[in-house]
C-alpha cells in the first residue's frame, strides 16, 4: 500500500488519491511529503510522454487531508542549531516544492473536496487549478494554523495573497479561518460545489477536459496582486493604511503575547512584495520561526492534544457506557436557569424549566425566544423546534421522568437542600441531581439528598449558552455512574467537562480567586492602579482583577467573603484577615463602593464615556504618591499565585491532569491562552525557573509565593505537569 | 592638529506655511518653490554676502527629513550643480529627522575641527508642502519592523509627555501664546532681518520675505477653542500601543493642538563654518565658534525626551553647566516638548526662545535646526551675551545639542 496512488481513466485523466495505509485520516507527515515528491516525479514523466490530460487530486478516505503531523511539530526539539534549522528549513521548501511542480506540470490539475480540507490539506487544494466541493455536512475548508500559534508553511500564505490580495489573506489566516462547503464557495475558497461524489468527480473531470491549458492566475503574463501589493509603484491608499495602523492594530489586540497573529502579517506584507520562487522561501522562514516558539507549543499541547483528550474521556470513567439525556429538569429560570434550557434545547435535548410559579418560568422561556432572534444562525423553524422542546412549569410533578436535574437556583445552601429534597419526591430514583454552584461545598450539600451518590456538581460559566466550559464536582458520596452522566450531558450539551473533587471553591474559582485578590494587595500597597490593571492585560488576561470586581461587585464579593469566614469558623479554623477582604470590606462599608451595578466599584462609571479608575484609590491608599514596583512583577504576582494555588490544588488532589487544569483555566476563568494554561505556563517558563522566580516573589511579596512540596519534587526530578 | 570651528555666517529663508494648494484653500507661498531653489537663493546670498571663493569650500552637508523625489538623490550635490558655484565643492545629503539641520552644521564643525576640511557648509532644506513627511521607510513601512518598535505619532508622544509630567490644556496654551507673542514681537521689530533672505523667483521677484505664519491676533481664548489634534491617532491603537513602554497610563489627555504644536512649513537654512585661518584667508570675520556638540538617544516610543541628556551631554564635553549659558533654543515640536525641558533643567522662560518659535513659524523638519542657529546667534549678539545652547528632539528618540560662544 501507497500512500499516494495513480489510476488513469479512459479520457486520459490520472487520478491522484490520497490514502495513507494504515490511517483513518490522511495526515501530513514525513510519509505524506516522500510520497508526494515520488507521484509528481511519475506525473511530469507521464506528461513528458504525453499521454494525460489533466490530474485529478481526490482522498481515498471519508475524509480530505487533515493537515500537520502536529505530534512531531510538538516533539521538535527548540532552540535548533544553525545545522537543525537549516535541515528544517530544506525540508519545509521540499515540500513546496512537490505542489509547485504539480501546478506547473503542464496540464490541468483539479481536485475534488470530499471532507475536511483544512491546514496543509487546503494547501495541497490551493496548487490545484480547480476546487470541486462536496457540499454535505463535516465538509471544509480551512487555514486554522493560527489557532495553535502557528501558520500555513506549504505555499497558503503565498497563494492566499495572490487568489485574494493582502487583506483578505491577513484577515483569514490570522483568525484561522474554516468554512463549510457552500460558505467556501460563496468566499471563492472553491471554485465549484457538487452534491454527490459522484457529482463531484464528474464536475472535476468535465473542467479538466474543458481547460487543456489551465494554469494558475500568477503564473499568467500580467498578474498583479490584487488590491496591489507593497512593491507596486503606486500603492494604493487602502493597503498604505493597512500597513500602517495594521501592525498596531496586531501588537494592541495579541499585546504582543500571540506570534502567529505577527509573523503572518508581516509574511503577507513581505511575499507580496517579490516574485513566486522567492515568496516560498520568505514563507518557509516565517513557519520556521512559528514551529520553534513556546506559544506554538504551548497551544498545540493544550488546544490540541489535551483538549482532545478530555473531550474524549481522560477524566471520565472508563468502564461505564455512554449515556444520552432525552429529558433534563432545570431548577430557576433566572439568567442561568434560562441560558442552561436554551443551550440543552439547541442540542435537541427535551426540557423541563422550573421556577418557583409557572410565571416566573415562563419568563426563561422568553429570554430563550429572545437568544433564538438573536443568534444568527437559528432559522425560524429550528427556533420553533426549539423553543418547543423547553416545558416552563412551576410544578416539581412536572420534573418526574428527567434523568439529570441541575439546579441553578440561588447561592443559597437552604434553598438548594430545599429544592434538592422537593425534587427527589418526584424524579426516579436513579435521577442524577446537579448542583450549579461556583463555590458552595458538594459534599455539604449533598447531606441534603437521600441519595447523595447521585449528587454532583456542575459549575457552568455565564453566559452559558456561550462559555465553553463546565467545571464537574464529585462529592465524597458521588458514585462513577454519576460522573459519567454528568460527563456525558456536558458533551451533549457540546462542553468541555472538566473533572476535579470537592474542596473550597473547587479549582477554577479558586485560581481566579488568588488574581483577584493579588490585585487588591496591591491596590493596598500603593500600587498604580492603572498598573495592576495593564499589567492582567499584558498577561493576556481578558479584564484586570479590579474591573473583575466591579462586574462581580464589592458587595458580593464581600458577601462570599463573610460566608468563607463562617465556614471556616464553623470548621473550626481561625481564618486570617486577607488584605483583599480588607479592602473589600473598606470598600463596601467605609467608601460606599459597592460595584458596578450599585454606581461604581474601583472604576467610575460616568453617563457618558469611558469608565475610569476611582480617584479615592489614590487618595486613601497612595495620598503620598504611588509604590514603584517593576511591571514584570506586578505581571508575574498577577499570574504567578494562579498557578501556585493550581499547583497547591493538584497536591491537594482537586485536580488530577494539567490537561483539566490548563483547559479549565483558559476556558472558565480566562487565564492567558498564549500561555497553554496553568500549569503549561511552569512547564513553559521552566519548573527550576518557575520554583526560583516564586522564591523570589515570596522573598519580595509573602508566604502565598512559596513554591508547594508538588512543585519542588516536579523541580527536583525535572518533571513537567502533564 | 585642531583648530577652532567658527561661524562665519548663518543665514535662512523666512518659513512658509507649508500647505499645498487645494480649491477653495490657498497654498502656502512657497509651495510653488522647489526645494533645489530653495537652497540655490541661499547658496547665491551665502556667497554674495561675504563675497565668497566658493572654490575653497570643501563640502556642503545639507539634511532633510523627507529625502525622496525632488528632495532626494542628495539633493547637497545637485543644488550645487545647478547653482553657479563651483565644480569643486562637494555634498552629501544628512538624515536625522528634525535632528538633521542641526546636526549638518555639527558636522560641518567636525570636519574643520579634524582638520581634514577647512570651510564646510551646514543645512538643511524641507518642503513640507510638496513632500510631506512619513510617506514611508524603514520604521512605519516594514510590518515586522513596526511590530517590535512600537512607533506612535509624535503628537501622542507629546500627549504622552504632557500626561507623565503633569502638564494640562491651560500649562500648553500658555506656553503657546508666549511663542506667538514673542515671534510677533520680534518679527515687528525686525530681530530676524539679519539672517532672513527673501525667496526669489528666476527673475528676481520676491516670493516671500517674511516667516509666513507669525499671528500678532493670537490670545489664549483663539488657542483654547482648538480641538486636539492626535486623538484620532490616539484612538486608532497609539493610545494602547504606548503602554507597552508606559504601563502606569490609565488614559491619554489629548491636549496638543494646531495652535500648540509645531507648524508645518517650508523653508531652508545655511551656515558656513570655517577654521580660522581659512577665514582669514577670505577675509571673513568669524561671529561664533562651534564649542561642543553631542546627540543621544532615549526611549523611542516617547521620542521627544532626547534634548535634556542631549543638553546635559554638550555641557559635560564643554565643561560648562547650565548657568553658563545665556541663551537656550530647543525646538517648539510640541509645547509639552519645551516645558519639560524647562522643568528638568531648571530654565526659566526668560531665557529659552526668546523670539518665539515653531509653533509660531513652523517647523521645516530638516532646515530648522540649521534655522535656530541663525536666531540664536543674532539674539546673542543684539543682547551682546555669550553663550548660547540649541536643542531638538528627534525621531526614533534622538535629542542634539550644540552650544555656541561669540568671540
Amino acid at each position: 500500500m501507497e500512500y499516494i496512488r495513480l489510476e488513469q481513466d479512459a479520457d486520459g485523466i490520472v487520478e491522484m488519491i490520497l490514502d495513507q495505509p494504515g490511517k483513518a485520516v490522511n495526515t501530513m507527515g514525513a510519509e505524506y511529503a516522500e510520497a508526494m515528491a515520488d507521484t509528481v516525479a511519475t506525473l511530469e514523466a507521464m506528461v513528458a510522454d504525453g499521454d494525460i490530460k489533466g490530474v485529478y487530486v481526490r482522498s481515498g478516505k471519508d475524509t480530505f487531508v487533515g493537515g500537520g503531523d502536529l505530534s512531531s511539530m510538538l516533539d521538535a526539539p527548540k532552540q535548533m542549531s544553525e545545522a537543525e534549522a537549516t535541515e528544517k528549513f530544506d525540508g519545509i521548501l521540499d515540500a513546496k516544492r512537490s505542489l509547485r511542480r504539480l501546478e506547473t506540470l503542464g496540464v490541468p490539475v483539479a481536485v475534488g473536496i470530499n471532507g475536511a480540507a483544512l491546514g496543509g490539506g487546503y494547501e495541497i487544494c490551493l496548487a490545484c487549478h480547480h476546487r470541486v466541493i462536496l457540499d454535505a455536512p463535516g465538509v471544509q475548508v480551512g487555514l486554522p494554523e493560527a489557532q495553535l500559534g502557528l501558520m500555513p508553511g506549504a505555499g497558503g500564505v503565498v497563494r492566499m495573497v495572490r487568489m485574494f490580495g493582502c487583506q483578505s489573506a491577513i484577515d483569514w489566516i490570522s483568525a484561522g479561518r474554516k468554512f463549510k462547503a457552500r460558505q467556501g464557495f460563496e468566499k471563492g475558497w472553491v471554485d465549484e460545489t457538487a452534491d454527490s461524489l459522484e457529482d463531484m468527480h464528474t464536475k472535476a473531470k468535465a473542467w479538466l477536459l474543458a481547460n487543456p491549458e489551465a494554469r494558475q492566475p500568477w503564473d499568467r503574463e500580467g498578474f498583479r496582486i490584487p488590491g496591489g501589493a507593497p512593491g507596486d509603484s503606486a500603492i494604493p491608499k487602502a493597503l498604505q493604511g493597512l500597513f500602517h495602523f495594521g501592525p498596531g492594530n496586531v501588537i494592541n489586540t495579541t499585546k504582543d503575547n500571540l506570534p502567529a497573529p505577527k509573523a503572518i502579517f508581516a509574511c503577507v506584507h513581505d511575499v507580496a512584495r517579490v516574485d513566486f520562487d522567492t515568496a516560498e522561501k520568505i514563507e518557509a522562514r516565517y513557519f520556521l520561526k512559528l514551529l520553534d516558539s513556546q506559544v506554538s507549543r504551548n497551544m498545540m499541547r493544550t488546544f490540541f492534544f489535551q483538549l482532545n483528550d478530555i473531550n474524549k474521556g481522560l477524566s471520565r470513567p472508563a468502564d461505564i457506557e455512554t449515556t444520552r439525556v432525552a429529558k433534563l429538569g432545570i431548577l430557576g429560570a433566572g439568567q442561568m436557569g434560562a441560558g442552561l434550557a436554551f443551550t440543552a434545547a439547541n442540542a435537541g435535548i427535551d426540557v423541563v424549566l422550573k421556577d418557583i410559579s409557572a410565571d416566573n418560568a415562563e419568563r426563561g422561556k422568553d429570554w430563550c425566544r429572545k437568544a433564538c432572534e438573536k443568534n444568527r444562525r437559528i432559522d425560524q423553524q429550528q427556533a420553533e423546534q426549539l423553543l418547543q422542546r423547553i416545558t416552563p412549569t412551576g410544578d416539581y410533578r412536572d420534573l418526574s421522568d428527567c434523568e439529570l436535574v441541575i439546579e441553578a437556583v440561588f447561592e443559597d445552601r437552604n434553598i438548594k437542600a430545599q429544592v434538592t429534597q422537593e425534587t427527589e419526591v418526584v424524579v426516579k430514583e436513579n435521577c442524577v441531581f446537579a448542583s450549579n454552584t461556583s463555590a458552595l461545598p458538594i459534599t455539604e450539600l449533598a447531606q441534603a439528598s437521600s441519595n447523595p451518590e447521585n449528587f454532583i456538581g456542575m459549575h457552568f460559566f455565564s453566559p452559558v449558552e456561550k462559555m465553553p466550559l463546565v467545571e464537574i464536582i464529585c462529592g465524597e458520596l458521588t458514585s462513577a455512574q454519576t460522573l459519567a452522566k454528568a460527563f456525558d450531558l456536558a458533551r451533549q450539551l457540546g462542553k468541555t467537562p472538566i473533572v476535579v473533587n470537592d474542596a473550597p471553591g473547587f479549582f477554577t474559582t479558586r485560581v481566579i480567586g488568588t488574581t483577584i485578590s493579588e490585585g487588591a494587595t496591591m491596590v493596598m500597597e500603593g500600587v498604580h492602579p492603572a498598573l495592576i490593571e495593564n499589567a492582567a492585560r499584558f498577561n493576556g488576561s481578558p479584564v484586570g482583577p479590579l474591573s473583575a470586581i466591579d462586574e462581580i461587585s464589592q458587595e458580593t464579593a464581600y458577601k462570599n467573603g463573610e460566608q468563607a469566614k463562617a465556614d471556616a469558623e464553623a470548621r473550626g479554623e481561625t481564618p486570617e484577615q486577607k488584605p483583599a477582604a480588607l479592602l473589600v470590606e473598606r470598600m463596601v462599608k467605609e467608601f460606599g463602593r459597592r460595584g458596578k451595578v450599585h454606581g461604581g466599584g474601583y472604576y467610575e462609571y460616568p453617563q457618558e464615556g469611558a469608565k475610569y479608575l476611582w480617584p479615592g484609590l489614590k487618595d486613601h491608599f497612595a495620598p503620598e504618591g504611588y509604590c514603584e514596583l517593576p511591571f514584570e512583577d506586578v505581571k508575574d504576582r498577577l499570574l504567578f499565585c494562579q498557578c501556585i494555588e493550581a499547583v497547591r490544588a493538584m497536591e491537594e488532589g482537586v485536580v488530577n491532569s494539567a490537561a483539566d487544569g490548563n483547559v479549565g483555566s483558559i476556558f472558565g476563568i480566562g487565564f492567558p491562552a498564549h500561555t497553554g494554561g496553568v500549569f503549561q505556563f511552569i512547564n513553559a517558563y521552566g519548573v527550576r525557573e518557575f520554583v526560583s522566580r516564586a522564591a523570589e516573589l515570596t522573598e519580595k511579596y509573602g508566604s502565598r509565593f512559596a513554591p508547594p512540596q508538588l512543585l519542588l519534587d516536579k523541580a527536583e526530578k525535572n518533571q513537567l505537569f502533564v | 592638529m585642531t583648530t577652532e570651528a567658527y561661524i562665519y555666517d548663518a543665514i535662512r529663508t523666512p518659513r512658509g506655511r507649508g500647505k499645498a494648494g487645494v480649491p477653495g484653500k490657498p497654498a502656502g507661498s512657497l509651495y510653488e518653490v522647489k526645494p533645489i531653489d530653495l537652497v540655490t537663493n541661499l547658496l547665491d546670498a551665502m556667497q554674495s554676502r561675504n563675497e565668497l571663493d566658493t572654490t575653497q569650500i570643501d563640502d556642503m552637508v545639507l539634511a532633510t527629513g523627507e529625502p525622496i523625489g525632488e528632495q532626494g538623490q542628495n539633493l547637497a550635490k545637485t543644488a550645487l550643480v545647478y547653482s553657479d558655484w563651483n565644480d569643486i565643492t562637494t555634498g552629501a545629503q544628512l538624515h536625522r529627522y528634525c535632528a538633521g539641520g542641526l546636526d549638518a552644521v555639527n558636522v560641518a564643525a567636525m570636519k574643520v575641527r579634524s582638520g581634514f576640511e577647512t570651510m564646510v557648509i551646514g543645512g538643511g532644506v524641507e518642503s513640507m508642502s510638496r513632500l510631506g513627511i512619513g510617506a514611508g521607510g524603514a520604521a512605519v513601512s516594514d510590518p515586522w519592523v513596526s511590530m517590535r518598535s512600537y512607533v506612535i505619532s509624535q503628537g501622542v508622544a507629546a500627549d504622552l509627555t504632557a500626561t507623565l509630567e503633569g502638564f494640562n490644556r491651560e500649562d500648553v496654551d500658555r506656553y503657546a501664546l508666549m511663542s506667538h507673542q514673542r515671534a510677533a514681537h520680534a518679527q515687528n521689530i525686525g530681530y530676524f532681518q539679519r539672517s532672513l533672505v527673501p525667496v526669489k523667483d528666476m527673475n528676481g521677484v520676491t516670493i516671500l520675505a517674511e516667516d509666513e505664519s507669525v499671528r500678532a491676533d493670537v490670545s489664549i481664548e483663539s488657542l483654547e477653542m482648538l480641538q486636539p489634534s492626535f486623538r484620532m491617532f490616539g484612538e486608532s491603537g497609539h493610545n494602547e500601543l504606548l503602554k507597552f513602554k508606559y504601563p502606569q497610563v490609565e488614559t491619554i489627555d489629548h491636549i496638543h493642538t494646531a495652535g500648540n504644536s509645531s507648524g508645518i512649513a517650508d523653508g531652508a537654512a545655511l551656515v558656513l563654518v570655517g577654521s580660522e585661518a581659512s577665514g582669514r584667508e577670505q577675509g571673513l570675520q568669524p561671529r561664533a565658534r562651534i564649542v561642543a556638540c553631542a546627540t543621544t538617544g532615549t526611549e523611542p516610543t516617547i521620542m521627544l525626551a532626547g534634548p535634556v541628556p542631549a543638553t546635559q551631554k554638550a555641557l559635560n564635553i564643554a565643561g560648562l553647566t547650565i548657568d553658563d549659558i545665556d541663551l537656550f533654543e530647543l525646538n517648539e515640536a510640541f509645547a509639552s516638548v519645551v516645558l519639560r525641558y524647562q522643568k528638568a533643567l531648571g530654565i526659566a522662560d526668560e531665557k529659552i526662545n526668546v523670539n518665539g518659535g515653531a509653533i509660531a513659524m513652523g517647523h521645516p523638519i530638516g532646515a530648522t535646526g540649521a534655522m535656530l542657529v541663525s536666531t540664536l546667534l543674532d539674539e546673542l549678539e543684539r543682547r551682546d551675551l555669550k553663550r548660547g545652547l540649541i536643542s531638538l528632539c528627534a525621531g526614533g528618540g534622538i535629542g542634539i545639542a550644540t552650544i555656541i560662544e561669540r568671540l
